[in-house]
């Protein structure tokens, strides 16, 4: 696929000293504009396999490229956002100074910097805010920031790594709403690791299902749900049914559903 | 809204500081109490364990204070004006030796923690430089320095005694740098890794931002020590002008007045306070962290 942001290709991941295969000949595509999401049982490798084309982990064999780079050339490129679980801001940073910090990395100017930040603020209705430290924020809030901070310099792929998992059901299903319009605004690619079926079906343009010991893509389910999506998607036919394809795929993989 | 967490602040501030003033009182009553209590006990019962107590060995606290408003000597200016004037040297030498010690122990702590090699090789030495006696070592450097000729200038005593204060200064601020900037968040590291960071921007913008309440806990030990290590410095190299030498001389006359030598010992420890209050201050504006994180 020549339009490919990322091509992932035969990557396997072994951690030598547990004696784990975490990865297991792993091939994945994700196009320009796509939202991928990621997920499978704890243990199946999800979070490790966005570590690894974050190239904050080395595989053990395949190759990931990012628009047509190695991986480690595409980070030190600064072509990666990413959003763990954790917010992990600055506290000693203001909600705006975390927000710029990539932009500070990368060398933006001042006045650039100050220009992106209010923008960013606004798409992430933190108006208001910008002088708060974080842990004056609640922490739907401070996921916000976050989330701000990776988007800021419209970096070419969005790692997202569970960022709503610590959310309560109110606070996640909004900013599932708040992310999808960030990600039609500003055209950008996300790879998002997810436990939440429905999540998954919600966000996605496409679903990879894993599959545990080893990792392994066992399906790649399409959402051809229309966008932008609503919280009135949440409520269509469509999305149940492809809610329970993806659960079934997950049975089928041999993840124990509750 | 904000205006709204403001006035509550406010006013909760202004509770918090008339409790403090109560808290601060009841403290010194209680201490006050138990001095005097402890002489009329020790006097109406003759006790002699751990030591006989009469107006020599342990004055009255009010005849202490009332000491200092009395001249120093026949004539003299009063004592409360010869000890803030000691206590101004002493302070010059505790703040010079902090500054200089304060700043080594930081840079010594940013290099060995950013080399591990470094942290094998030198620690040993470092922990051994501060069990030896500063009692030892005082009058060799004091005496010593001012035997020297650097290019033919040589340090003044207070300077001397400054390079003392900064030996006992510059430990805590190691110790706590290297632990302060291995203290910062693992995912903050892969973060600033994901924007391509280098080495340096990632000690300037994580790990000594980090490290700043490490560094503060060491700053609060290290400003006190200061005081006790100009004090101390100055005592064997008989320099007269601080609180070192007011020990000294008040000490050969503890059989006559030894009010003076507790009022001495009352402005040494005032004036260590005043330092570590400056440190608390200092960190109050510094150190931009949620509450429970400040000590």
């Amino acid at each position: 696929m020549s339009d490919a942001v990322v091509s992932i290709s035969g990557l396997s991941k072994t951690f030598a000293k547990a004696g784990v295969t975490a990865l297991d000949d792993i091939s994945l595509d994700v196009g320009k504009r796509e939202f991928v999401s990621l997920i499978g049982p704890s243990g199946c490798g999800k979070s490790t396999l966005l570590r690894i084309v974050g190239d904050i982990v080395e595989p053990t064999t395949g190759s990931v490229q990012v628009n047509g780079k190695p991986a480690r050339r595409a980070r030190l490129d600064g072509d990666y956002g990413i959003v763990f679980q954790a917010p992990v801001l600055y506290d000693w940073r203001t909600v705006a100074k975390n927000i710029a910090l990539p932009l500070e990395m990368l060398g933006w100017d001042r006045a650039k910097r100050t220009a992106r930040v209010q923008e960013m603020v606004d798409l992430v209705d933190l108006v208001g805010f910008e002088g708060h430290h974080p842990w004056q924020l609640s922490g739907g809030m401070q996921q916000r920031v976050s989330i701000a901070r990776a988007f800021s310099f419209s970096p070419a792929l969005l790692l997202m790594d569970e960022p709503f998992g610590a959310l309560d059901e109110m606070t996640r299903e909004r900013l599932n709403l708040e992310l999808l319009r960030l990600w039609l605004e500003t055209e950008s690619t996300v790879i998002f690791v997810t436990h939440s079926i429905s999540e998954a079906v919600f966000l996605s343009t496409r679903v990879a299902v894993m599959s545990a010991r080893p990792g392994r893509i066992s399906a790649v389910i399409p959402v051809d749900l229309p966008q932008p999506r609503t919280a009135l998607t949440r409520e269509e036919p469509r999305f149940f049914e492809l809610v329970t394809e993806v659960r079934e795929a997950l049975h089928a993989a041999g993840a124990d559903l509750a | 809204m904000p205006t709204a967490g403001l006035e509550t602040t406010e006013r909760s501030g202004a509770r918090t500081v008339a409790s403090r003033v109560a808290v601060l009182t009841l403290v010194l009553a209680a201490l006050w109490g138990l001095w005097e209590g402890y002489r009329w006990l020790w006097i109406t019962t003759g006790w002699g364990w751990p030591f006989a107590v009469d107006d020599i060995t342990l004055p009255h606290l009010h005849s202490i204070v009332a000491q200092l408003f009395k001249p120093s000597r026949t004539d003299g200016p009063l004592l409360i004006s010869v000890l803030f004037h000691s206590a101004l040297f002493t302070a010059k030498e505790a703040v010079v030796g902090f500054a200089v010690g304060a700043s080594i122990g930081f840079l010594l702590g940013v290099v060995i923690s950013q080399f591990r090699v470094l942290q094998r090789g030198f620690m040993p030495y470092i922990v051994a430089s501060q069990t030896i006696p500063i009692l030892a070592i005082a009058p060799m450097v004091v005496v010593g320095l001012g035997n020297m000729q650097i290019y033919g200038w040589t340090p003044d005593p207070w300077l001397r005694v400054a390079v003392i204060a900064a030996y006992l200064t510059f430990f805590p601020v190691t110790v706590n740098t290297i632990r302060g900037l291995q203290s910062a968040d693992p995912r903050a590291i892969e973060l600033m890794h994901s924007y391509a960071a280098s080495r340096w921007a990632v000690l300037w913008k994580l790990r000594v931002p980090s490290a700043m309440p490490y560094l503060f806990s060491a700053f609060k030990v290290s400003a006190t020590a200061s005081v006790v290590g100009a004090i101390i410095g100055e005592a064997p190299s008989s320099i007269p002008d601080g609180l070192g030498g007011a020990i000294i001389n008040f000490n050969q006359y503890y059989a006559l007045a030894p009010q003076s030598l507790w009022a001495t010992n009352l402005i040494a420890a005032l004036l260590g306070i005043g330092f570590f209050l400056v440190a608390v201050g200092v960190e109050r504006i510094v150190v931009r962290r949620a509450p429970e994180h400040l000590a």
